[in-house]
């Protein structure tokens, strides 16, 4: 089967509607078909890999834990806007630190998050086969 | 009154439109992504007036869940789900800014 380029835009907090975790469920999916993924957080998207998430209190799955995952399907381009991520009083230091291990570079253990501009990621967003909005 | 505003402000005009209608004695309580309207970001003035008036709640639970809880701005009161019975009971007619 041809691999094309899917890039899955994430711009909705996790547990208010079921964006999130449906893209998520779709990025697998994908990912399952041996596709190019990619991701990018932005707008209230970036909510979904702020650590420290705790669900206990609304009875709902707490999925973030799922992003960890993504490196063993071989998904590790997270791209996260930094305009997005100021305007909500967050930092990088505030996110789950995600990583994927290389198989070109005797599985080192990388980091699969990138922040970066909204101009960078219009490049990457034109460079793509696929872009789906959740 | 208590006013309940369920979405973002960063996506939706839920809350602005809550804040162009609340009156003096109203209060508001923030929840599912309502609550990131409570945390330190370039929104925080919509409701700083109202906080520092102690006029602003928002739900634990909610704020936990998107890992939040400690960038809440300064004198946004949580609540669990017994305090926001307590609010409902407290402030008669309740509107919900879906």
């Amino acid at each position: 089967m041809a691999i094309k380029k899917f890039m899955y835009l994430n711009r909705k907090a996790s547990y208010g509607t079921a964006y999130a975790i449906e893209s998520l469920e779709v990025v697998l999916i994908a990912a399952a078909f041996d596709q190019d993924v990619s991701l990018a957080f932005i707008d209230d998207g970036v909510y979904q890999i702020v650590e420290g998430q705790n669900t206990d209190g609304i009875g709902m799955k707490n999925f973030s834990k799922t992003f960890h995952a993504l490196g063993d399907y071989d998904i590790n381009k997270l791209y996260v806007s930094a305009e997005s991520l100021e305007e909500r009083g967050l930092t990088a230091d505030d996110l789950m630190p995600l990583v994927y291990e290389d198989e070109d570079d005797d599985w080192e253990e990388k980091p699969s998050v990138k922040i970066v501009s909204n101009a960078e990621l219009t490049k990457i967003m034109s460079e793509q086969d696929v872009c789906l909005s959740f | 009154m208590l006013h309940t505003v369920n979405k973002s402000s960063f996506e939706r005009n839920s809350l602005q439109s809550c804040l162009n209608t609340i009156d003096d004695t109203s209060v508001i309580l923030l929840i599912e992504d309502g609550v990131i309207s409570a945390a330190k970001n370039a929104n925080s003035s919509m409701l700083a007036d109202l906080a520092t008036q102690g006029r602003v709640y928002a739900l634990q639970g909610d704020v936990d869940a998107r890992g939040i809880s400690s960038k809440v701005a300064d004198n946004i009161k949580l609540v669990d789900y017994a305090g926001f019975v307590d609010l409902v009971v407290e402030h008669g007619t309740a509107v919900s800014w879906v």
